[in-house]
């Protein structure tokens, strides 16, 4: 039988700890045979284009709420025991990271769909927007094709005029 | 209603929120956005490209066609770079 499960969802400017939130996600679960972490970190180029750091603004409201959706969402899709997503904001520079999802089922399929759909949605779904310092000024950053795609591909048929 | 602006829709507007009144005949975010476009250049450059710009009513993605009747507040942001 499956607990109820209760997803940990963070916005904030602190850095987080990938194996502190791995425990908590995990602690006292024997049930959770898998877990996947995706991270998502600043890279110290954009476009071959060396860069001193991101600034991510985001929809605080909304971001929470639309992260909240996506977590439902794929709780019906996946028997998930167990959702971390923590998004940051603000300053980040090289080599921090932005973004953890983690997803723990009991066998490894589901933990490794879900944390590909939660990543795919983030990207194309959730209110925040980076900008980059570089020498030359600050720009945004453009929404990448590639990311529509991935995030339409787990839409049925017919679902992608919602879009 | 209460309307807001982000990365640089909000930069090219100038302002991240404000309060406007749209005439009645304004009932489309679509519209919205044509209505707001005459009130400045900012405006006007923050949607001359108005597939680009996405819009929220209460904290949820809208397309150009829905209704604003009854919204407490309209976002206005780029295409999501997050993640």
């Amino acid at each position: 039988m499956m607990l109820p499960m209760t997803p940990t969802i963070r916005l904030q400017r602190e850095r987080f700890d990938i194996a502190d939130e791995t425990a908590a996600l995990t602690r006292g679960r024997t049930e959770i045979g898998a877990v996947v972490t995706f991270t998502g970190i600043c890279r110290a180029d954009e476009n071959g284009e060396p860069i001193a750091a991101l600034t991510l603004e985001h929809y605080p409201d909304m971001a929470a709420a639309e992260i909240a959706r996506h977590v439902e969402e794929a709780q019906s899709r996946w028997p998930l025991l167990g959702v971390t997503v923590i998004h940051r904001h603000g300053r980040i520079a090289p080599g921090e990271d932005i973004v953890l999802v983690a997803t723990a089922s009991s066998h490894r399929q589901a933990a490794f769909a879900a944390a590909e759909f939660l990543m795919d949605y983030l990207k194309t779904r959730a209110p925040f927007w980076k900008q980059v310092e570089k020498a030359s000024g600050k720009t945004w950053v453009e929404a990448k094709d590639a990311d529509n795609s991935a995030a339409a591909r787990w839409l049925g048929p017919g679902a992608a005029a919602a879009e | 209603m209460k309307l807001r602006y982000f990365a640089w829709v909000r930069e090219r507007i100038g302002v991240a929120e404000e309060d406007v009144d749209p005439p009645a005949d304004v009932v489309t975010v679509g519209e919205l956005v044509a209505w707001l476009s005459g009130r400045g250049e900012g405006y006007a450059y923050a949607f001359e490209n108005p597939k680009v710009v996405r819009a929220a009513i209460d904290k949820s993605h809208v397309r150009a066609d829905a209704k604003i009747s009854g919204a407490g507040e309209i976002a206005f942001f780029p295409p999501m770079t997050g993640g």
